[in-house]
């Protein structure tokens, strides 16, 4: 068989970074089905409110209180009655959406300033760089504690704070992509023809720092679920009865001792969904980074 | 290298003013008036105009905050709206169990992180390899409170070999510290391996075996001193992870730290105490990556000089 070599398909091929990444990034079996797994995560949060069997807040089977998984209840029923499978599907419409929200909004801001810092340095850099210097000092979840604390608890609140806290680590990330393309030569090309700084910056810098964003973006969005999730834990983002993953391992506290399945299901679902970003984050960055082709 | 010291010290005055001016403000960005949060919610409006002027409320933005700075100098955040204590008091209590716990994750987690990565980037895509970065990245995915309940469950409450909340012996520490420190461990090792794996490729490694050196030697001697050079500086930035990840451990164990008397004056809105506490806990921060700066200084001559 000859065909193979004669097909021009394959003899036309080129390898634009597209195919180039694809190439990369399916030899990453791990990230692959990571990948899988998220999409049928979004899926599922989608039409969960139509494939939900029960009613996550307003159905109670009193007669099965903390009865373990079962044909009825997949994954058994909480103290109150209610059905733990319906309540982890319409749990991940919540974290998903807190996950992905919070997080391109730090992006968004976060690729801003640090354009701006890096492309004009000078004030610009100092200032965005020292409001960068003091939300970081505010160490971990304290930030966004600190932001609930003034605008109060409840889910859009989270999400605002847990946005805040991602801001200054994307900044510094573009940031320091930027100082190194703006003194590349084609940009300096772009420059010499006259090109205006908005120009340089959307078409000439922005590309370049996308891969970085891109990686951060993912393994970003592992962290901020989980910021989300300790806050309604902790009593600060969702209230019950709403079925957010963390307030429902909050209010499963009090039964841990005789019925720790129900405290079982929201750990597993916060850690497989934050375990797949994160494995989908590794290999989105194995399949970018031109270092790892010379290992 | 004093120099260094103080040249460092120094660049930290404009963060630590706005982070207090940050604080400060936070009062006044609060929802409602604060003269009304302190005096109560059946108090008459005398009663408020009375607790404002008492409070300082009622003076100028710029007055308020020199006397507020004046205050934070002399170690005085003011008195709970709470208990009635001074907010120093309160938090002097609940300072030295959160300080251990993290001291205590951060030195197991930080050896066994090491020792992963270590072991990682020496039998590199070999199973050790595949064992230490699934049991990473399954550490960085797990959040800790789910763990600290699982914990809690097994060895507190199924086996009874550990206690289930306190904070009066070293056995108090083992399961709260396991909780905090698993994240802090799963990260050091990601890090350590990345960063030996660098190191093993260097000129000076392959000279080191070719001139016929034990592995372990090499590893060790060669390899380590220069991996630790960035995983130091990892340590300062997971420190503050270790500081607001024991806020949520310290709910589960019902710690008696700063955490939970944080998560209890959000929701008492008792607004000295949390200024004081975001304070403490940045000011910290803050003086821990100060440290960190140092150690790396110390051990990479390059940074003392630029």
């Amino acid at each position: 068989m000859t065909t193979a070599t004669n097909d021009p398909s394959v003899a036309m091929e080129v390898r634009t970074p597209w195919t180039e990444f694809w190439r990369k990034f399916k030899k990453q079996h791990a990230a692959v089905v990571a990948g899988l797994f998220v999409s049928l995560l979004v899926v599922l949060a989608v039409a969960a409110p139509w494939i939900v069997p029960y009613d996550a807040e307003n159905y109670f089977d009193y007669d099965s209180l903390n009865a373990l998984p079962s044909a009825q209840h997949w994954f058994g029923v909480d103290s109150l009655g209610r059905d733990i499978f319906s309540r982890i599907l319409m749990g991940s419409r919540i974290s998903l959406t807190a996950g992905f929200v919070s997080v391109a909004v730090g992006a968004l801001v976060g690729t801003a300033m640090g354009l701006v810092a890096g492309y004009y340095e000078g004030w610009w850099d100092r200032i965005i760089m020292r409001v960068c210097d003091v939300l970081f000092a505010f160490p971990g979840i304290l930030l966004a504690i600190g932001i609930v604390a003034i605008l109060g608890g409840g889910m859009v609140n989270v999400i605002v704070a847990v946005a805040i806290f991602s801001i200054p680590t994307f900044a510094r990330l573009v940031r320091g992509n930027t100082l190194a393309l703006k003194h590349l030569t084609f940009v300096e090309a772009a420059r010499s023809i006259g090109a205006s700084d908005w120009t340089i910056i959307m078409r000439h810098v922005f590309p370049g720092t996308i891969a970085a964003v891109v990686v951060y973006f993912s393994l970003r969005i592992g962290t901020s679920i989980i910021t989300a999730a300790s806050l309604s834990f902790i009593g600060m983002g969702a209230q019950p009865p709403t079925p957010e993953w963390g307030a429902m391992l909050n209010e499963a506290r009090a039964d841990m001792m005789t019925s720790p399945h129900v405290a079982l299901f929201p750990s597993v679902a916060i850690f497989l969904t934050v375990l797949a970003f994160n494995l989908l984050g590794d290999g989105l960055r194995d399949a970018l980074d031109p270092k790892i082709d010379r290992k | 290298m004093l120099q260094y010291f103080l040249k460092r010290l120094l660049g930290l005055i404009p963060t630590l003013l706005l982070v207090g001016a940050l604080v400060f403000l936070f009062v006044h960005l609060l929802p409602g008036d604060p003269a009304r949060l302190a005096a109560g919610p059946d108090a008459n409006a005398e009663t408020v105009a009375l607790v404002r002027q008492d409070l300082g409320l009622d003076r100028p933005l710029a007055e308020q905050f020199l006397r507020f700075s004046g205050g934070v100098l002399r170690g005085d955040f003011g008195r709970s709206l709470r208990t009635k204590r001074p907010v120093s008091t309160e938090i002097a209590e609940r300072f030295w169990p959160t300080f251990w716990l993290t001291v205590a994750s951060m030195a197991w987690s930080v050896v066994i992180g090491m020792a992963i990565g270590i072991v990682s980037a020496v039998w590199r895509n070999r199973w050790p390899d595949r064992v230490g970065m699934t049991l990473a990245v399954s550490g960085i995915s797990f959040p800790s409170f789910a763990l600290g309940m699982v914990l809690m469950q097994i060895f507190a409450v199924q086996l009874g070999w550990l206690p289930t909340v306190g904070a009066d012996t070293w056995r108090h520490y083992i399961l709260p510290s396991l909780t905090l420190g698993a994240a802090v461990a799963a990260i050091m090792a990601r890090f350590t391996r990345s960063s030996f794996v660098d190191i093993l490729q260097e000129d000076y490694i392959r000279t080191a075996r070719a001139k016929g050196l034990a592995e372990r030697v090499v590893v060790i001697k060669h390899g380590l001193r220069n991996a630790l050079i960035p995983v130091v500086t990892m340590m300062g930035l997971q420190f503050g992870f270790l500081l607001g990840g024991s806020i949520v451990v310290e709910v589960v164990f019902n710690w008696p730290g700063m955490g939970r008397l944080l998560v209890d004056a959000v929701d008492m809105r008792d607004y000295p105490v949390i200024q004081g506490l975001v304070l403490l806990f940045s000011l910290e921060f803050v003086f821990i990556n100060l440290i960190v700066d140092v150690l790396y200084a110390v051990i990479n001559p390059q940074i003392r000089y630029r």
